[in-house]
């Protein structure tokens, strides 16, 4: 029964552990994998400008840029986007404008094996996203966010126009074929994002061998604000940056853009204070259950003194006692946690419905995250608060004469 | 008194802190056993025959005064010294049994002889000897919620016995029995005196047991009132 108590103590700290670890990691993946990467590279006036997403300031030259990030930096995947706002315009049968509405538009490398991790479509998760038609198979097709193909009216096969700008400042129209729509589980996004290829974009936008930003995603699948500031680090010797260039590449890391460092430093402040508070509280509960343990068998202890064990002999038996039974129920609980987190890692929990409406960018599906913290938190509060319960307990052994512990023997 | 004298009391008092004062239990008893006696405390509550059992078998200090144990000033013992004494010498019987609810009756038996130096066959050896002297043979493997009252004490008393101790002491042992399983209890009891010339010293006021003791001594107000020998 004790071990059964540190186990579920254990488990429950391990489970929560990583669910608030995969929690606060959910939303920053999904905000790096969609837009904002692990690091990412773009010309230095298009930083300081990055909100307005102007394409006139985008990246040239970008094969051989990325070329010489992928010799420098082969553990990190890098990819070529541009993001860019527009207009999509859906015709009716005659030609004639049936509806419009602006899209906030991502080009990326959908036909390409050379992305790397299945390709773009798999990291952004567009094949799960699906709820109608296919994803682009060939050139010219296009997806759009399910909630915006329903506002526009427009299903799959249909044609749609996108109205923009070149890089060049020119006036840009472009026809494509509506291959699928998307429901990204953000909020944000549903509202009105279209997905193309991103050499369809270039096409489009005027923007050959350009790309407003490289993508770079660390191989562990997970921000590291330490991996990110090396890489930087070695970005800045390989590419001095110069005063007076504006279109010099710049490396931003994560944290570096929008409110995504106040977020990042929030999440992991928050995930700790939640994993200091529950494990205060678990430590509080196995603490008592080992003292309360401990004084229940004060009526044994008398027994075992009459018999002629020493103090220290009964109170150095419960401390080991109370180690074996902290271990096992540490082992035990961090088993049992680790598979139900496994469980919440691999199948994540559905919260779509309950966040509808919301504007943040937001994962729908929360996933727990095993990191190697979870191997040993558990035997924190399983261990240490166990046997100091114990220790608490066993001083009643000294402090008590040994009549006194046959009276609580005959209570 | 029978034989050489194991145990000598000399002037023994015992206070207890009560509230701001003290309570005395003890004051002043001079008493003294031989091998082989069947004794009672015999006296109602308060009158101090648990608190002389106690320091008697070294659980409790005497506040003035003297008790001797098998040669053992029991004032002048360290802890380490007391818990030799209880684990060589001394036995215990307790009103509620006090077995040790999760173990079986062989376990509960052989627990006395694992603090000594006995190997696991000669343990086995003496537990199944000191179950066959109270009649259990058949409930080794048993665990006391499984047990009658008489049957746990039975067992009390075999765990008592099985190192073959120089003194038993039991405190009020059938409390909890009725007539039937008192008088087979305190038979088991005299047949071992009589067999293994070990000391009994009982507290009680019950009437069953002291019709079964060879020597009275009645406790008034912590002082002893008056003795009385049975010959038989």
């Amino acid at each position: 029964m004790p071990i059964l108590i540190v186990a579920v103590g254990v488990a429950m700290s391990v489970f929560l552990h990583a669910y608030i670890t995969g929690l606060m990691n959910d939303s920053i993946e999904m905000n790096a994998k969609l837009s904002f990467g692990h690091v990412k590279v773009v010309t230095k006036s298009f930083a300081e400008n990055i909100s307005q997403m102007p394409t006139d300031l985008a990246l040239l030259e970008t094969t051989a840029l990325k070329e010489k990030l992928n010799q420098e930096f082969p553990d990190v995947a890098w990819v070529e986007r541009i993001q860019f706002g527009g207009l999509i315009d859906a015709p009716d049968e005659n030609g004639e404008t049936k509806s419009q509405g602006p899209a906030l538009g991502i080009g990326v490398d959908l036909f390409s094996a050379s992305t790397g991790q299945g390709g773009e479509a798999e990291r952004m998760g567009m094949a799960k996203s699906l709820v109608r038609g296919r994803l682009p198979e060939m050139k010219g097709e296009i997806v759009l966010s399910e909630l915006f193909s329903q506002k526009l009216g427009v299903n799959p096969g249909d044609k749609i126009t996108l109205i923009g700008s070149t890089m060049n400042g020119a006036m840009s129209y472009y026809n494509f074929i509506l291959a699928g729509t998307l429901s990204f589980g953000v909020q944000v996004m549903d509202k009105g994002t279209i997905v193309a290829d991103i050499e369809d974009v270039r096409l489009a936008l005027d923007m050959d061998d350009a790309a407003t930003e490289i993508t770079g995603l660390f191989g562990s699948g997970y921000f590291s604000a330490d991996l990110a500031a090396d890489v930087k680090e070695k970005f800045l010797s390989d590419f001095p940056n110069l005063e007076n260039d504006e279109y010099a590449p710049v490396m931003l890391s994560l944290k570096d853009q929008g409110s995504m460092g106040q977020f990042v430093d929030l999440s992991n402040t928050m995930g700790s204070i939640i994993t200091f508070v529950f494990m205060l509280a678990m430590s509080l509960v196995l603490w008592n259950a080992g003292l309360l343990g401990g004084i229940r068998r004060y009526g044994e202890f008398g027994i075992r003194l009459a018999m002629g064990e020493e103090k220290k002999q009964v109170y150095r038996t419960l401390v080991y006692e109370s180690v074996m039974i902290g271990i096992a129920g540490s082992v035990f609980g961090t088993a049992i946690g680790l598979f139900f987190a496994w469980l919440m890692q691999t199948y994540g929990l559905d919260l779509g419905d309950s966040m509808k409406g919301s504007s943040m960018m937001m994962p729908t599906i929360i996933r727990a995250r095993i990191t190697p913290v979870d191997f040993y938190i558990g035997f924190l509060p399983g261990i240490v608060s166990t046997l100091i319960g114990a220790m608490l307990a066993g001083i009643g052994i000294y402090k008590r004469k040994t009549s006194q512990l046959f009276k609580e023997l005959e209570a | 008194m029978e034989n050489s004298a194991i145990i000598q009391i000399n002037q023994l008092i015992k206070r207890f802190p009560m509230g701001k004062g003290e309570f005395t239990a003890l004051k002043g008893i001079n008493l003294d056993f031989g091998t082989g006696e069947f004794a009672g405390l015999i006296g109602p509550s308060g009158s101090g025959k648990t608190t002389l059992l106690n320091i008697i078998g070294s659980l409790d200090m005497p506040t003035e005064g003297e008790a001797v144990v098998l040669g053992k000033p029991i004032s002048k013992l360290s802890s380490k010294e007391s818990a030799k004494l209880r684990k060589e010498s001394l036995g215990f019987i307790f009103q509620s049994y006090n077995l040790l609810q999760v173990h079986t009756v062989f376990e509960n038996v052989e627990f006395p002889l694992l603090l000594l130096d006995y190997t696991t066959a000669e343990r086995k050896k003496m537990v199944m000897d000191a179950l066959e002297w109270v009649g259990l043979t058949d409930k080794v493997k048993s665990k006391p919620p499984q047990l009658s009252g008489g049957e746990c004490q039975r067992v009390a008393i075999a765990r008592a016995m099985v190192k073959k101790p120089s003194l038993v002491l039991a405190d009020e042992p059938t409390a909890n029995l009725d007539a039937a399983n008192s008088h087979n209890i305190l038979q088991t009891m005299l047949n071992l005196n009589r067999e293994l010339k070990t000391t009994f010293i009982f507290a009680t006021h019950d009437e069953k047991v002291i019709g079964y003791l060879k020597r009275k001594i009645f406790l008034k107000d912590g002082l002893v009132d008056h003795e009385e020998w049975i010959n038989q």
